[in-house]
């Protein structure tokens, strides 16, 4: 009798564990059915469209034939310099956090702060742009789009050069201490230089992260149906393009926004690709 | 000494100074270059203060006409200028609230199967693979979700959600209508499958920081994998379970582009999770440009504010939680 209810016993155990096993196989499969659901539906809808009309002609009118150029330009130019912006800012204070106050209340603070940055809603960087640039000059403008992205930046930025920059080990910094070096120069020329690679993994993750942004360009450097590179003016993005082109009722301008999607899904994955292929090269090393 | 160390123009023109004088330079430039990094340090700090403080100059107009009742009104009408907050504020909880139900057992199941069941050489791509999920761009989730998923979703899922709770009381309410395709749900369950790989990737680096004495004592004692996962290793990493969750949840609550395209953009609270609704965030996006009036205007950047106001709240706890996890780890 006992025997018979401790065999019942691990058949219980051995189906509870069975069951729930299943369902996390179940779930990953769950999981990445997803990725290739989307990937999937992106390429089918997308590469049809995809020619170098695409590359070369303005956004059209509904009815016509056309391509992204503007908008591409538009992205391009509004993330090199939030970038150029956002890259610098994010370095010096990721320095200042992981060389000259490591232990400081002020770091601790800033990281805390930082890391509520980074996954702040971008609509609200957005508004804030709007608040500070947009109402203050009376008009939309390119300058608003880049300054919007560059907010985004800079968390990312400063998260990976202080990470980064912990992770060089300290012997590097003593060594360079004991012939003489002051900080400035030995981070300069010794921090710096061994965690280069983190660093400009931090920076694409930061270029991946804003090249899909559409929410803090929504009301900051609006859309334009024309070619401009004026960034006093508004200026067209590709993901502003897509929403704008994807909610409209016409076919070719959703085929347009679906090729969009395409270039810049794939861009972004490229993106990330990259720094993680950076990122495991610093490993290895 | 110093000159050993430098090479460079700096070294050709420094050399021929007096020594007393490169050490002066160098110790100058030290302490400007350090002046420098606290500046941008302190510019941290200081774009979170503007964003706050601009928020809440630009809400002030709402505020003041509207007092604590924006926070509970329904209304929201730009011709008669009569804006309540609430049915936004009821359609961020709720879509995030599905967002969480389904992706916190899914995320979690999955970093158990990263954990404890995948070979070694399929953890690393199947890991990026979900990874990968998260550097999607929300637009792309946002139009994938009005083609392919919402009308998907109207044609299969919600006809036999109707059928199949129709008969229960309260479930009944809860999925009544027709299916529109767009709405409530289908915004919870595409913000489910954005936060599946935030949760998924803290969940995972947890599970790995448990002592494996921990669990090999338990599998000694001839524990089953799932009572290893259930008894050791999840109330191990509650706390930094509970720390990713949070993040997801700030992640969700203040998703905008994928809600947008897909949530109906509807301001009324509706008892059935089917119907059209809204979002702060989607509101925002769809309106913004078009407002006219400075009323009008103002009442969305209180939307804003708020919207900043539960983010930060809910990210705060998540990282105080993750930050004592991270000292736990450290002693």
């Amino acid at each position: 009798m006992a025997a018979r209810t401790v065999t019942a016993l691990y058949a219980r155990r051995r189906l509870r564990n069975g069951l729930t096993m299943g369902l996390a196989y179940a779930a990953t499969g769950f999981g990445l059915s997803w990725l290739v659901l989307i990937l999937g539906v992106l390429l089918y809808n997308g590469f049809s469209g995809l020619s170098l009309a695409v590359f070369t002609e303005m956004t059209p009118p509904p009815g016509a034939a056309g391509g992204l150029l503007n908008p591409i330009m538009g992205s391009l130019v509004m993330t090199a310099i939030a970038v150029a912006l956002g890259t610098p800012l994010g370095i010096l204070a990721g320095t200042y956090m992981a060389e000259y106050g490591r232990y400081d209340k002020l770091t601790t603070v800033v990281r805390f702060i930082n890391d509520i940055l980074l996954s702040a809603p971008s609509i609200v960087i957005g508004l804030f742009v709007y608040e500070i640039m947009v109402a203050r000059m009376g008009h939309f403008s390119g300058w608003a789009g880049a300054v919007s992205l560059a907010v985004i930046v800079v968390p990312v930025v400063v998260r990976t050069t202080e990470d980064m920059l912990i992770l060089v080990p300290d012997t590097l910094r003593e060594a360079a201490a004991s012939i003489g070096l002051p900080r400035a120069l030995m981070i300069g020329k010794i921090a710096y230089r061994a965690a280069r690679a983190g660093m400009i993994t931090g920076v694409l993750l930061a270029v991946a992260r804003i090249s899909g942004e559409t929410a803090p360009l929504l009301f900051t450097a609006l859309n334009n149906q024309f070619w401009s590179l004026d960034m006093n003016a508004p200026v067209a993005s590709l993901p502003v393009v897509i929403f704008q082109f994807a909610l409209s009722p016409y076919k070719d301008w959703q085929s347009l926004a679906w090729t969009g999607a395409l270039i810049i899904t794939l861009a972004v994955l490229t993106l990330s690709i990259i720094a993680r292929v950076f990122a495991a090269k610093r490993r290895s090393s | 000494m110093v000159d050993v160390a430098l090479q460079g123009g700096t070294v050709q023109v420094a050399v021929q100074m007096d020594r007393a004088k490169v050490l002066q330079r160098l110790r100058l430039g030290d302490a400007a270059f350090r002046q420098v990094t606290r500046a941008a340090a302190i510019a941290v700090l200081v774009i979170l203060g503007g964003i706050i403080v601009s928020l809440l100059l630009g809400a002030w107009p709402a505020l003041r006409t509207f007092g604590i009742g924006f926070l509970y009104e329904e209304s929201w009408n730009p011709v008669t200028e009569k804006f309540g907050a609430i049915a936004p504020i009821y359609g961020t909880v709720v879509t995030s609230l599905i967002a969480m139900l389904i992706a916190v057992p899914v995320g979690l199941f999955i970093a158990l199967f990263l954990t404890e069941l995948c070979p070694m050489w399929l953890r690393r791509p199947i890991g990026i693979a979900i990874e990968l999920l998260a550097g999607i761009p929300s637009i792309i989730y946002g139009i994938w979700g009005l083609f392919v998923f919402a009308p998907f979703l109207q044609q299969y899922v919600q006809p036999f959600l109707i059928d199949m709770f129709g008969p229960i009381p309260i479930l009944s309410d809860l999925f009544a209508g027709p299916p529109y395709g767009i709405g409530i749900l289908t915004a919870g369950l595409i913000l489910a499958i954005m936060v599946l790989p935030f949760i998924t990737s803290i969940s995972r680096d947890v599970f790995e920081a448990v002592p494996p004495v921990l669990k090999e004592a338990a599998y000694g004692l001839g524990c089953t994998t799932w009572e290893v996962a259930r008894f050791v290793v999840l109330p191990y990493a509650r706390v930094g379970v509970i720390g990713g969750v949070m993040l997801g949840l700030g992640r969700a609550l203040g998703e905008t582009m994928a809600v947008t395209f897909v949530i109906g953009n509807a301001h009324r609270i509706s008892g059935s999770i089917m119907a059209p609704g809204t979002t702060i965030s989607a509101t925002i996006a769809n309106e913004f440009t078009e407002a006219v009036g400075d009323l009008y205007t103002s009442a969305l950047v209180a939307l804003g504010l708020i919207l900043f106001v539960i983010t930060f709240i809910v990210l705060a706890l998540a990282r105080l939680m993750l930050m004592r996890l991270n000292a736990r780890i450290g002693t």
